[in-house]
């Protein structure tokens, strides 16, 4: 089974409900120590980087003992996010790490608005488990004002401003900034690929 | 690029579909959930379902219904009509809803849109806007557009989005239901004032007029109804239109 981890940061209805649709069920571990079973983790999130700070010592350690063991990981939007070092949004409060880097807030350059809201396309510099079977350019959906720089992890980027990583990938970790959930058929596909991770 | 949406509005009364002419005179125009499977497979790019009567009678929306249009859809879903506090959000977000749409309740107690936000986010909290020309500026109505306000719709858009709403959906009464296009005007005024996107509505009956309303309304998305509902291929066929026009657009 897959857990989906619930930390107060939105509403996980359309994630339980685009897992469904790829033919995955989620349980909702009420202590870190549930994760002990779990064959994959979704981190998924909305809102401010203030947010994870639920998740900052008991979580953190077991979604890291959880991962050195093999588990997929897939972090959504704010997710993402959490994946890297930390935020400027809230620069107290410390992520994953298991990237190097700072999440900063998209520039409001050329009239461009912020909050990054709607539906535009993904680059894949390179090969992906996670976004195998998208096509180059799809368009996805995005609600975010904050976006993780690009790094060699990039699995895809997208522009708002600035290039930014629109998913990352580092051999069972993924993320995703934009909302699979919400990005029609190429999103279920994506939950797809990482349900598939988590039977392999 | 960041595409341009077209928004799908189904007008529900009773659990079936009507379309407002200047808001009152509703007419039948099928089942939610039939027609948000076909917008999804057209291409829509969201779906907003509003619960038209619902502030008058005192109902809540739907929840049947929402869930039964959110069952078919993994695009975003906004839900408005009869939201008054953050149970009746509860309840829409719990059926479905990724987004509510906050119109009357918002502007008898602006500290809900802060309290939803802290809740769900600000990318959940639709603040939605009815205005009207009158002498000259732009005034909000409440209640479905019976009851005119003392706000400014340029004014109310900029305090909703300091107290967390996400995005305007931004309805001009003059327009909705006439077909005789967009309040350029008055979105450009809204767009232009806040950072957070605004959608228009009111008034769409041409496949130009959504061209005008994304050139010089400025608008990040425009919603529709009847030029959706009653002509198949139509979301397709806009999208084309608009690819041409130089306007992104998802396809």
């Amino acid at each position: 089974m897959i857990a989906l981890i619930d930390y107060g940061a939105g509403n996980l209805t359309s994630v339980r409900k685009g897992f469904a649709a790829a033919g995955a069920e989620l349980f909702t571990p009420g202590a870190p120590s549930e994760l002990g079973d779990a064959d994959g983790i979704v981190v998924p999130g909305v809102g401010n980087f203030a947010a994870t700070a639920a998740l900052e010592g008991d979580w953190t350690a077991s979604i890291r003992q959880a991962i050195d063991r093999g588990v997929p990981l897939l972090g959504i939007c704010l997710g993402l996010q959490w994946i890297f070092e930390g935020s400027d949004e809230a620069p107290d409060v410390t992520g994953l790490g298991a990237i190097a880097g700072k999440c900063s807030r998209l520039p409001q350059a050329n009239g461009l608005k912020v909050p990054h809201v709607g539906w535009n396309s993904l680059h894949k510099p390179r090969a992906s488990r996670l976004l195998q079977g998208v096509d180059e350019s799809t368009q996805v959906y995005f609600t975010h004002s904050y976006a993780a720089p690009v790094t060699p992890e990039a699995a895809a980027t997208c522009e708002h401003g600035a290039v930014f990583a629109a998913a990352v990938e580092v051999n069972h970790v993924f993320g995703v900034q934009f909302h699979p959930e919400k990005s029609s058929g190429a999103g279920i596909q994506i939950l797809r690929n990482f349900v598939a991770a988590t039977r392999s | 690029m960041l595409s341009k949406r077209l928004i799908a509005c189904l007008d529900v009364r009773n659990g079936s579909v009507v379309k407002g002419i200047n808001f009152e005179e509703l007419r039948m125009a099928g089942d939610p959930a039939a027609l948000a499977k076909r917008y999804n497979h057209e291409g829509i790019d969201e779906v907003v379902v509003l619960d038209v009567t619902a502030t008058i009678e005192g109902r809540r929306a739907f929840e049947d219904t929402i869930r039964a249009v959110s069952g078919e859809l993994f695009i975003p879903l906004t839900v408005g009509g009869g939201i008054r506090s953050e149970a009746d959000a509860a309840a829409a977000i719990d059926a479905g809803a990724d987004k509510v749409g906050v119109n009357s309740a918002a502007l008898a107690d602006p500290a809900l849109l802060t309290r939803l936000a802290a809740r769900y986010g600000s990318q959940a909290v639709v603040v939605a806007i009815d205005a009207k020309r009158v002498n000259d500026r732009f005034q909000v109505f409440s209640r479905s557009g019976s009851t005119p306000t003392a706000r400014d719709a340029v004014e109310w858009a900029i305090e909703a989005e300091s107290r967390g709403a996400g995005e305007v959906l931004l309805t001009s009464i003059d327009r909705d239901g006439t077909r005789s296009g967009f309040d350029c005007e008055l979105t450009a005024a809204v767009s232009s004032a806040v950072s957070i996107p605004v959608i228009a509505s009111g008034g769409a009956g041409t496949f130009d007029h959504f061209t005008s309303v994304f050139q010089e309304g400025r608008a990040d998305a425009a919603l529709a109804a009847s030029v959706f509902h009653y002509a198949e291929h139509a979301v397709s066929d806009l999208k084309r239109h608009l690819l041409q026009q130089g306007i992104p657009v998802r396809c």
